[in-house]
């Protein structure tokens, strides 16, 4: 136990602990991204959808209790790194020039410090209900939660749809650097695999921000009413 | 030509450091980089004021002494190649050019642009070695090395330690050193026995030096004067995974 403490606080141990829960949390997202597409099937389907995942009961709060430790442990390996990271260059450079680095790389923790805030909103203005209450209260005609047009109703009003278009670009800046990076982190990464593996990332947070933002771009477009 | 120096000075490694600024005249561009600072040097002592100290030795690339960050890039702008193989031709007139030393908090300033670097031969003293039996040679050949992870071995063995990856590092990580020289024993039959211990030893040591971490931005590489691949950070980090997961069973 005292040994797998000690690789977890090292260096290695700490990168590929973000790389493991960003890989799971990177899983989570992609599920997300393929409900909340139901949108474009209709009410029907949405909610048909909403409902088989809330008639889960406990599973589905084993799966959120899971999560939620996941992103915890992904977050304060974060931090533990940042802090170190910064330790370790106490006086900056008068000139800074990066050769190769990319803007996603340099910002990912500010990427991710901000998705973070945009989670915690997410979750009081759909999930709780704290932002809007009246959102947890709403049914459709079969008696089921109208997760439908909760989401129609939250994306009428501009700046909550432009504050989410904005939260998912940061996404997927933050993606694209993580999800090459886990490659590297985990070892699976190699001369051949080099020229696909740099191109993961951004491809996939590409789909990403397409997959997420299409939603409220559609309700504020009124394709989707 | 004419250029204008903006250099760090800094008497001691307890003095705080600023920068001074020279008129550089007469620079040729058939000199390297530091005899111009050489040029310099010797002007200030003929003025009375202090020599510029900076780490140097043998100006040809293969010591891993000279260790200057020259606007803002460790080693300058030519790619594969340390400062002192770096030419003035590179610059012209009027320009302007800032020299820093390594900025690395494992690395503190001794004085001027000279870095204290023992950091590193700690880390080579936690594992960067092999034990082998010492008396009369063996023969060549006897311990057969496929050839690709000769050439893999050889690439890795190129470091020759100048720390510019740390330096260049958005957060002064030193992996690209430690990762060469865990990939490049790791790569040979002579490295075999001491292989997992070394890994975790040496990685545990850069982490006491208070090394960043790496987050794969690669700038390492791109500085690199042996131009090592970032691929041996990825050797690295499976070498941690098998010998973790070896440790356990």
């Amino acid at each position: 136990m005292k040994q797998i403490a000690h690789w977890y606080l090292s260096s290695i141990g700490a990168k590929l602990v973000m790389a493991v829960t960003g890989v799971l949390l990177f899983g989570f997202v992609l599920g997300h991204m393929t409900g909340n597409l139901l949108m474009f099937a209709g009410p029907d389907a949405m909610n048909a959808y909403a409902h088989f995942l809330q008639e889960k009961g406990m599973l589905l709060l084993a799966v959120r209790a899971g999560l939620l430790a996941i992103f915890a442990v992904h977050i304060a390996s974060a931090i533990r790194v940042h802090r170190q990271n910064r330790a370790a260059r106490p006086e900056p450079y008068a000139v800074s020039s990066y050769l190769v680095t990319t803007y996603a790389a340099r910002t990912i923790f500010v990427s991710g410090l901000i998705v973070l805030a945009f989670v915690i909103y997410h979750l009081l203005h759909y999930t709780l209900g704290v932002t809007n209450p009246e959102f947890l209260r709403m049914l459709d005609p079969q008696g089921r939660r109208d997760v439908y047009g909760m989401v129609i109703t939250g994306f009428t009003n501009r700046a909550v749809a432009l504050s989410y278009i904005v939260a998912m670009l940061l996404l997927s800046s933050h993606l694209s650097h993580g999800l090459t990076s886990l490659f590297q982190t985990l070892g699976l990464h190699g001369p051949k695999f080099k020229p696909l593996v740099n191109k993961v990332g951004p491809a996939v947070a590409i789909v990403i921000f397409i997959g997420f933002a299409s939603i409220p771009l559609a309700v504020l477009s009124g394709r989707l009413n | 030509m004419i250029l204008t120096l903006r250099i760090w000075r800094q008497k001691h490694a307890r003095d705080k450091g600023r920068f001074e600024t020279y008129e550089m005249k007469g620079v040729s561009p058939d000199m390297s980089f530091l005899e111009m600072l050489d040029v310099l040097s010797d002007s200030l002592v003929d003025r009375g004021e202090d020599a510029l100290t900076f780490d140097n030795d043998c100006r040809e690339g293969i010591c891993g002494m000279c260790s200057l960050t020259i606007n803002g890039v460790p080693h300058g702008p030519d790619q594969g190649g340390t400062v002192c193989q770096l030419h003035m031709r590179r610059y012209k007139e009027g320009d302007t050019i800032t020299i820093e030393p390594w900025r690395v908090s494992p690395f503190p300033v001794l004085k001027d642009l000279a870095v204290d670097r023992s950091a590193f031969d700690r880390i080579i003293q936690a594992g960067g070695y092999i034990t082998t039996n010492a008396g009369s040679a063996v023969d060549a050949n006897a311990i057969l090395v496929p050839r690709a992870d000769a050439e893999t071995a050889m690439d890795a063995a190129a470091c020759i330690g100048c720390g510019a990856c740390a330096a260049s590092c958005p957060n002064g990580s030193a992996m690209l050193f430690v990762a060469a020289k865990v990939s490049h024993l790791a790569h040979l039959p002579q490295g075999a026995p001491e292989r997992a211990q070394r890994v975790l030893s040496m990685v545990s040591q850069m982490d006491q030096e208070g090394f960043g971490n790496c987050t794969n931005h690669s700038e390492c590489e791109a500085v690199c004067p042996k131009e090592i691949n970032v691929s041996h950070i990825a050797k690295i980090n499976r070498e941690f995974i098998r010998a973790a997961v070896k440790s356990i069973f």
